[in-house]
Order: structure tokens, then sequence, then C-alpha cells
């Protein structure tokens, strides 16, 4: 169970396939246009359940509790070791 | 409850696009075409002086101006005789949130704030969007940034991940979406809901905000080299950037430089396709929004765009994903300036046009951006790698964007593609006719369009009848 006002992440399907734009790229028009939005969780919930969130302005938003107290967790990537040689050992 | 379909909602645009600017595009319109564009940008309501004003009250502008001398050198090397124009660079990085993107969203939230809106919102994937939170934080306004982040996999593109980082970093409420050009459609919605500003990249207020960029790159060459800056090279994406500046550059009287635009060539790969989002390691400055962006500047989200790049280009060159991450070490290792893609993409065209020009001339890179997590040129490559792209070391021409990356071996094979300008002016022509049948043109619209591709009117007539 997660507390009321925990920090988590909420995913909504905005538009199915079938509601979707005109003329979308066939591999674009076959899946669900889908939101993802962290906030506070206004009331104890479970993963999975249809909860409601605050985010950081205040605003509240529905949908299906994913992930709690999501982080980012971007790096700088496995070495990509061309790039070490360049403007080095005179290789400019 | 409104109709939210996306029929329904794109209906509305108009009307919620109104409520959220205070611009009546129609007190501009001439004819079908025709605009009055320069009116458009005096009304703003803000002078230059205003508007340096405002961004000195807000961490923006009066960046430094670097000489690259290292590369300078480098590129003399490989040059021909009497040929390696010195190359500056203008670090924009500088700027609170760390891209000349600040420039745009401060007059934006400056705006917001006068009119009494709550807070802003603004459907960007890119710096702009920091841009815009970090305003906000600082005018304590509420915002709310829109991105486009992850493909049906759910795997997202490391540099928008980066961004969406930032925006929630300044307090901002970010929406994570999907693949698609629906983003619009949320935003409209969002801005129907909230009543909140439209920090929209294309208003007279956002372009008006460049223009400082180029006044200063203007002041800043003649006061160190008492001349004016040769040639000044600008990524080009949306067009704001090249616009801004070039009217900047124009407001000081840099009426002989030579306007440059680069992008990264993504050529072939789909911008509103699932399976294509992630084989680009590029987020913006591509030729995916460049080309239709120049040869049609209406298609944004406001009814008339202020960023109207042909009126002000002289050349445009394309690059190739792997020439732009080796400048991007170059610059790293020659010149101890770690920065982003961005305007990593014209320092990239900058090296091809220093090559060609004379020793005693000079070649201004207008912009650098912030790099680090995410952004990084490493994670790029490596995030090819993981979506089977083919990164390796060679010649970069014959490059297939989507299937491999090369890296040049070294200096003398980043050579820029310089593009028809003509080819792209009968584009815009194209695009023009689709949008008002050539029939319904009056003088005044011929005369428009001529300005908007920095030619005269003989040329659209003649141009027009070779449809």
């Amino acid at each position: 169970m997660l507390k009321a006002g925990t920090w988590v992440e909420i995913e909504a399907v905005l538009l199915t396939p079938a509601e979707r734009a005109p003329n979308l790229p066939s591999d674009t028009a076959q899946v669900p246009y889908i939101l993802k939005l962290s906030g506070f969780l206004t009331e104890d919930a479970e993963l999975g359940m249809e909860v409601a969130i605050r985010t950081l302005i205040g605003r509240e938003h529905r949908g299906v509790l994913k992930i709690a107290n999501p982080s980012y967790a971007h790096s700088f990537g496995a070495t990509v070791p061309e790039l070490l040689m360049i403007g080095t050992g005179g290789r400019i | 409850m409104p109709d939210m379909s996306y029929a329904a909602v794109l209906g509305r645009k108009n009307e919620i696009m109104k409520k959220a600017l205070g611009i009546n595009f129609e007190d501009f319109i001439q004819s079908p075409i025709a605009f009055d564009y320069e009116r458009m940008m005096r009304e703003t309501g803000y002078s230059h002086d205003d508007i340096v004003r405002i961004q000195t009250d807000s961490k923006v502008g009066n960046t430094p101006l670097f000489e690259l001398k290292n590369l300078t050198e480098a590129v003399r090397k490989v040059a021909g005789p009497g040929k390696g124009a010195t190359i500056l660079v203008k670090d924009e990085a500088a700027n609170a949130s760390g891209s000349f993107k600040a420039r745009r969203a401060s007059i934006s939230a400056f705006e917001a704030q006068k009119k009494g809106f709550q807070g802003l919102i603004a459907a960007t994937s890119g710096n702009y969007g920091a841009a815009v939170a970090s305003q906000a934080a600082m005018r304590g306004l509420k915002c709310i940034i829109l991105q486009e982040v992850f493909d049906s996999r759910n795997v997202c593109q490391p540099e928008i991940v980066e961004k969406s980082r930032a925006c929630e970093a300044y307090g901002a409420e970010v929406l994570r979406l999907s693949v698609g050009p629906e983003l619009f459609y949320m935003a409209l919605r969002t801005l129907e809901e909230t009543g909140f500003f439209n920090a929209s990249l294309y208003t007279p207020f956002g372009i008006r905000g460049v223009e400082t960029l180029g006044v200063e790159v203007a002041e800043q060459v003649r006061a160190r080299f008492k001349k004016d800056p040769d040639a000044v090279v600008i990524t080009h994406a949306g067009g704001g950037n090249l616009t801004g500046t070039a009217r900047g550059l124009l407001l000081a009287g840099c009426d002989q430089t030579r306007i440059v635009a680069c992008s990264v060539d993504l050529g072939g790969l789909h911008m509103a396709s699932d399976t294509d989002f992630n084989k680009k390691s590029f987020t913006t400055g591509h030729t995916g929004f460049g080309v239709p962006f120049a040869t049609w500047p209406d298609r944004v989200d406001v009814p008339r765009n202020a960023a109207r790049s042909l009126r002000y280009m002289d050349e445009y060159q394309l690059v190739t994903q792997g020439e732009v991450f080796y400048v991007t070490e170059l610059l790293t290792k020659l010149e101890g300036l770690e920065r982003g893609p961005a305007g990593n993409t014209s320092l990239t065209a900058a090296v091809t046009l220093a090559c060609q020009m004379d020793r005693d001339q000079i070649v201004v890179v207008q912009e650098t951006e912030y790099t680090g997590a995410g952004k990084h040129h490493n994670r790029q490559l490596s995030f090819a790698r993981e979506n089977g792209i083919d990164v390796r070391v060679g010649d970069p021409a014959g490059n297939i964007p989507g299937k491999t990356i090369v890296i040049p071996e070294h200096l003398g094979q980043v050579r820029g593609k310089v593009q028809d300008m003509d080819r792209l002016r009968v584009s815009y022509l194209k695009n023009a006719v689709k949008a008002h049948a050539v029939e319904l043109w009056n003088e005044n619209d011929y005369a428009f369009v001529a300005a908007d591709l920095k030619t005269n009117t003989e040329w659209v007539k003649q141009a027009l009848s070779n449809l």
C-alpha cells in the first residue's frame, strides 16, 4: 500500500488508435496515444489502481498508478571508444 | 463538458489561441496570403530597449563571445592557401536554463505576467521547455510543459528525458507523451482547461526576444575586430533562431553579413513515426523541422508565424549526425568547452565555411547549449548502437540517416552539403498555392511572398508559371 502524499507516476490512454489524428504513419496509427505524469498521490493506493495525483503546480490528474517514487536514470551511456581518440594523439 | 475528441478540440483552435495569447491575428491579415509582418512584430508593445531590460532582469543575454583559436588553427591546416576564417562562438549556454531559448521565453513570461495570466504552457521537447519553466519559476508563475518522450516500447529518447528532468527541477508540471503529432491536440486541451498563456515558440514575443542575440553578436564582433561579421551560422529548426538573430543583425546595421542556416540531415526518417522516433540521434536542429518550417512557416500553433526563415536566409547547409558528434568532441578537446549538440550543429557548418573563407574573414556560430546526462554525444551514440544503428569511423559522405552514423576520420571529411535555395523557394510556393489558389492572389500577395522568399515579384511570377 502506498500512502497518500507519495510521489508517483501515473499513465493514461488519451486517445485509442481509432481516436487518433488522421494521416498518421501506419506504425503510429495502430498504437494508443499515452500520457505519463508524476505527482503526489491524493489517497492511499496500490500499484495498478486508477488513482488521482496532484502535480507540482497543484493540478489534479487521474490515471493508472505505475511507479512509486519515480526517478531519472538517464546517463552518459556506455563508452563509445571511437570518440576517445578524437582531438588527442594528433588526430584532428 | 465540451467535446474532447481530436477533431472537436482542433476545431476550437482559433478561439483557444485567441484567449491564450491576447493577439488578434486577424488585425494584421491583408489578403489571402499577405499579412503586415512588420506591424505585427512592432505591435508586440516592446521596444528593443524594453527587451534588453526585461532580459537583463531575468538572467538572460550578454553572453560571452569566444574566439576558437585552436579550432581555427586546425581548420587552417586543412584549408587552401590564404583560407581559414576566424571562428567565433557565442556562448549562449550561459543564459539561465542553459540555452538561447531563454531569450524567447523571457518576453513571453513577462507578457503573461503583465496580462495577469496564472501560468504558461509550451509544447516542446527541446530546450525551450526548460527555458519557459525557468522564466516561470523566477516570476512565480505556474508552468506546464508537454513533451514527446517515448515510443510504444516505452523507450525514451535520453535527451528528452533530460529535458523532462530540467523542467520538473524548475517546478513545472511535465506531461510526457508518446510519439505523435497529437502533442498539439494535448496543448490545446491544456490551454483550454487552465486558461494559461500560450508561450508558443512562434509568437512575435518569442522572435523579438532573439533579436538581442543578433545585436550582441554585431556589437561584440565590432568591439573586438573593428568590422562586421562576414557570416553568421545558425542552427535551423522551426526558424525562430534564424529569424530573430538575422533581424537583430539588421537592426544593428549588419546588412552585408551572410546568414547561413544549418540543419542535421535526417532525410528519410518520418517525424510522426513510432519506429523512426528512436532512430534519430538529434531531437531538434534537423531537417525534419528545418525544411517544412522554412517552406511553409504557418504550419505552427499560431495563425501567423513570426519566424519566417526564408526572409533572411542566404544559404542552407546540411550536415550529418556523425560530423556534428566529431566536431562536438573537437570543441571539447581543442577548446576546453563541453557543449551540447544544438550549437555544435552550426559549428560543424562553420568549419566547412571557414575552410572556404579568407583568413581575414570572421564566421560566427551564434549559440551553444549546455550538455550533460542524456544530452551528451556519448549517450546519443551509445543509444544509437542500442537501437541498431551502425556507428563507425570513416567518410561520412553517403551516410544514411536511421541506418548509419559515420564519424569522420579527420577534419578534411567535415563538409556541409549546400542546399539549392531556389528549390526551397519553389517548395514554399507549392505549399502556398495548396493553401490559397493562385487565382485568388493579388499584387499584395505576390509582394508578400517575394519578401518572404528574399526575392522579387518577377521571380515569384516566373516560378509560379513553371509549377
